[in-house]
Formats: structure tokens, sequence, C-alpha cells
């Protein structure tokens, strides 16, 4: 039995964090999901790398952030937000192959 | 000193609206100043390079009056940061001109301070050569010919040309490019509460409502900030902060929620604890101040790379959907063969493909019965990037393709004119840290005269 993250969390975003990096937010809606979730440990730089087609190398942080039940990953933008190329200025529609990424879920 | 002080942020951006309910409800809690913030790198680099606002002059003057309005009835200061945007010069000049339209028009009178943000590009040659600029989430060090190859390059203010300026005695202090904390900071610490603490609440208050549920709409915030805790509070009755809501706000917009880097230091939440201290407010207490070694500065950079032209067309043909990757290297093609692949750049945008996502996009496969075209040219001067444009939209329109049954063009294009002139194209080419020793060094504090 699998659950997308979408399904999971209660939001599941991206944003620039600053011009050059790009910040995904994964927040869980209880406690009892993120523990669940984080003792996945189903989100890992390879992973990440592998959803974007990116190298692991750009993945750049993957943080547990227990006061928001949330997790975290940064990406190193391919160019400075705006620059000739651009498709998303404040980068707030990259969250979609995170939020559909399967994990192993059984119902409880 | 004062056991505790409050401060409204009446919206999170300068020029975003301000809810009347919410400016009353946060007035009637007393607030010892109005602070808020006017910038921020998101709408991308073309606003810092061209010395532009982002925000709508109509919208940003209503705000500005809704502030002045209520600064003057209860004569509590206002600071304003990251003026006009970009925080550079003309950005500066921008909010200066607004805001004395409204002063004279309202007859408001007020001790007024201005601090610049723009950073001289002789200065910063020199602290390159002397090795003193570090990047920033970028790999390249800065080199002098980057320097001058930028339209403008601001650096981003601490609290203490803030405190300067209250020191001087400024009712309203209007400043260039600055951190976005420091604006609610800097009152806080001039009444001699804890830097960490003021630091993490002004992080909070920066964003005005963003910081409270239901998140929808510019909205204000309240911070109350005593010896060993602040409290943040909507004064919209309709919204709460929620211990989640506060937290999650750590999150936003940063690579790590754990650690705010700021000039001079940092603020450290490994030890912050949040607790819901009322229905609607939280109370932050335990953040700490991780002093750094030397005091270094962000600096923010924008350059012209060219003009941009462009064309929006839709394609609805299935048998063009289907050949769409050939056609448009053939289109790009036909267009090397008069205007030679250099000195200019001719991008395809197709939306129902990968128009959102770009390289990160991982579904490849076109789904839809019709798909967005966006043809983008940017060239060094605008009759270049006009002429290839109205080549390649040209090209676009009739060029054949395998199997083609609709010989009368391959394009619907829903304007007329089909070529619109998008201005000048910038990119960040600066994002570095720059260390100095004197924090007002690159800030100079001066007194409005009427």
């Amino acid at each position: 039995m699998t659950r997308t993250i979408g399904e999971i969390a209660k939001f599941v975003t991206s944003k620039n964090a600053g011009p050059f990096l790009l910040t995904l937010d994964i927040v869980f809606p209880d406690e009892a999901s993120y523990r669940r979730f984080k003792d996945l440990r189903a989100l890992d730089r390879a992973t990440v790398a592998r959803l974007y087609g990116i190298d692991e190398a750009e993945v750049l942080k993957i943080i547990e952030f227990d006061p928001a039940y949330a997790m975290k990953v940064t990406l190193r933008r391919p160019w400075g937000s705006g620059a000739v190329g651009e498709t998303d200025v404040y980068g707030a529609q990259q969250h979609v192959p995170l939020m559909e990424h399967p994990v192993p879920w059984p119902e409880a | 000193m004062a056991d505790r002080m409050t401060i409204l942020a009446p919206e999170g951006m300068l020029g975003y609206g301000i809810p009347a309910r919410s400016m009353e409800e946060g007035l009637k809690r007393q607030p010892d100043v109005l602070a808020v913030d006017a910038g921020s790198t998101d709408p991308g680099p073309y606003y810092l390079g061209a010395g532009v606002p982002f925000t709508n002059r109509r919208a940003f003057t209503r705000d500005l009056a809704t502030i002045l309005e209520a600064a003057s009835a209860r004569r509590i200061p206002v600071l304003v940061g990251s003026a006009g945007g970009g925080g550079g010069r003309p950005h500066l000049e921008y909010t200066v001109e607004v805001y004395r339209e409204i002063c004279r028009e309202r007859g408001y009178r007020f001790r007024t301070a201005i601090i610049g943000a723009e950073v001289d590009k002789a200065w910063l040659k020199r602290q390159v050569a002397r090795g003193r600029v570090a990047p920033l989430d970028v790999g390249a060090g800065l080199t002098e010919a980057e320097v001058d190859r930028s339209a403008r390059i601001v650096a981003q203010m601490g609290v203490e040309p803030f405190l300067r300026a209250l020191e001087l005695g400024a009712e309203v202090v209007i400043a260039g490019r600055a951190c976005d904390a420091a604006v609610m900071a800097a009152p806080a610490m001039r009444a001699g509460f804890d830097r960490a603490l003021a630091y993490h609440m002004g992080k909070i208050l920066e964003c005005g409502g963003a910081a409270a549920y239901p998140r929808h709409g510019s909205d204000s915030l309240l911070g109350v900030i005593e010896r060993e805790a602040f409290v943040v509070e909507p004064p919209n009755p309709d919204k709460i902060c929620s211990v989640a809501s506060v937290a999650a706000h750590s999150l936003y917009e940063r690579s790590d929620p754990y650690r705010l880097a700021l000039p001079g230091g940092a603020v450290d939440l490994r030890h912050s604890r949040f607790e819901q201290c009322s229905p609607r407010a939280v109370r932050v207490s335990g953040t700490r101040w991780e002093p750094a070694a030397a005091y270094t500065l962000k600096l923010e950079g924008a350059a012209r790379v060219g003009f941009r032209t462009l064309a929006l067309a839709g394609i609805r043909d299935p048998l063009l959907i289907a050949e769409l990757d050939a056609y448009l290297d053939n289109v790009r093609t036909r267009v090397a063969d008069t205007y030679p692949p250099d000195g200019y750049r001719l991008l395809f945008h197709v939306y129902g493909r990968d128009g959102v996502m770009g390289a990160l996009e991982p579904r490849r496969e076109i789904r839809s019965h019709e798909v967005g075209l966006v043809i983008e040219v940017v060239a060094d001067d605008p009759d270049a990037s006009a002429a290839i444009l109205a080549l390649a939209r040209s090209v676009a329109l009739h060029v054949t393709y395998p199997g083609r049954k609709a010989i009368a063009g391959n394009l619907a294009f829903p304007f007329s004119p089909s070529d619109l002139k998008a201005g000048d194209a910038y990119e960040f080419n600066v994002h570095h840290l720059v260390t100095v020793d004197d924090p007002l060094e690159l800030f100079p504090v001066e007194m409005l005269e009427d």
C-alpha cells in the first residue's frame, strides 16, 4: 500500500529561497504522520535528484524541522531567478514531482 | 527600560493592501511602532536592475498614506525597509516622492530620515581586490568585470543604520535595501530588548499576516516583545496564530529553518520554544544569537542582458503537436539561416509540455489537445530583438512539417499585434557577501529637509 506525499501531507510547496535556491517544504498535519514519514527515511538526496532529473550535488539540504512537523528540501536553481530561460520566477510551481512521489504507507 | 514593546506590521509588503479592519484592530492595541517591509528579490531581477518598483503606485500610495495617518494621529514612529522594492537609489527616490506627496496633501510633518543602500561600484571593486567578497549560494566569486557589468548593486543593511536614524530623532525612517527582519528588530533593540528575539520577531512580522491561518491575502501582524520572549498575534479577528502556523513560517523562503544568517551573526532557532499562549497568539522564547567572526552584508546586483520581445500563440492541430520537437528545431534552423545564432537567444516556451518546469519536468509527453507557445527573443538592442522575433513568428506560422493538412497557418494568435515588446531583460549577477568594518559604512543616514 502506497500513498503519495501529497496525500499524506497538509502542505507541499516550492518557493525561491533567494534568487539562486529553490526550497521545497512538506508540512504534515500532525506529529504522528510526521514521525511516521521521518521513520520511513523515504526522502534522501538520491531520491530527490531522481524526481527532478538533477545531479545529487544540486540537492543541497534535506532538513527535518520538528517544531512545524515539516521537512525541507533545498535545491540549487539551474540559474538565478528570472534569467533568460526562466520558467518560474518565484519558483512557486516546482513542487509536483515531490507531491506525487509515492511512499510505502499501509493502512494503520 | 519598558517591560514590553508592541510593533504593528500593517502588511507583509508595502503596496499589497492593508485590510481596514486589521489596521483598526491593530491600532487598538496601542502599538509603539509601525514597521513595514517594502522589498524582495522574488519578482526577479528586472525591478532592481531597471530601478523601478514592482508594486502599483496607486496601491503603494494608499498603503503608505494609511500608515502615515495612524502615525500622525498617535505620534508613533514608522520604519519602512527596502523602499520601492529593490531598495536602490531610484527606488528610494520614488518612495520619498510618494511620501512627500502624501505629507504635502495631508499636512503631515515628521522628522524624517532617509537611508541609502546602493553600493558604489568603485568601492566594491576595491573590496573584490582586497578579497573581502565571497559568493553566497552561487559558485563563482565576484570579479571587477562582473561589478562593472551590473546595472545596480545594493547591500542589505542590518539594524545599525536604523538605530542611527532613531538616535537622530527620526519619526519616519525610509530605508533602502534592508534585511527584512531589521526593520522591526531595530526599534525593539533600541528599547533594549534582546537582539536574537528582536530579529526573530522581525523575521515573522516582516511577512505580515503570513504567519497566521487561514493564510490568504495581504494582512497585518502584531508582535509584542518582552525581556525573555515575544508574542505574535493577528489583529484580524478571523485569523489565528497557531504553533503550527508560526513554526511553519520559519520554513518560508529559507533554506535552513534553524538558522537565519544576518549581518554580524545568525539567529539560532534550535532551542526556540513555540507555545500557544492564547487561542489566537503564540509565544516564542529560547531563540539565541550566534555572533559571527566578521560583519558581512549581503549584496544583490542585476545586469542587463538584452531586450526581450515575445509572441504568444496556441496550437490545436494534433498532427503538429505530434511533430512539435522537429517543427521547433526547424524554426530555429531557418531563423539561424538569416541570423547566425550568436548575439541573441531564441526560446520556445511550450505550455502543455514543460512550460512551467523546463528541464526539471519529469513528464515530457503532451497529453493535452492544445498547447500554448511563447516565442521569446532576447537580443542586445530592441531593433534586432524585434527583427529576429518577427522572422521566428513568421516561420513558425508558415513552415511545413510531415503530414501537414492545415496549410494556411500553424499558429493561433490571440492578439494583434502578435509581437510584444517586453522591455529590457536583466539577470541577477551579484549574490555575494562583503565584509565591512563598520555596519554603517555603506548606508548614509540623512535627515530629510522639508
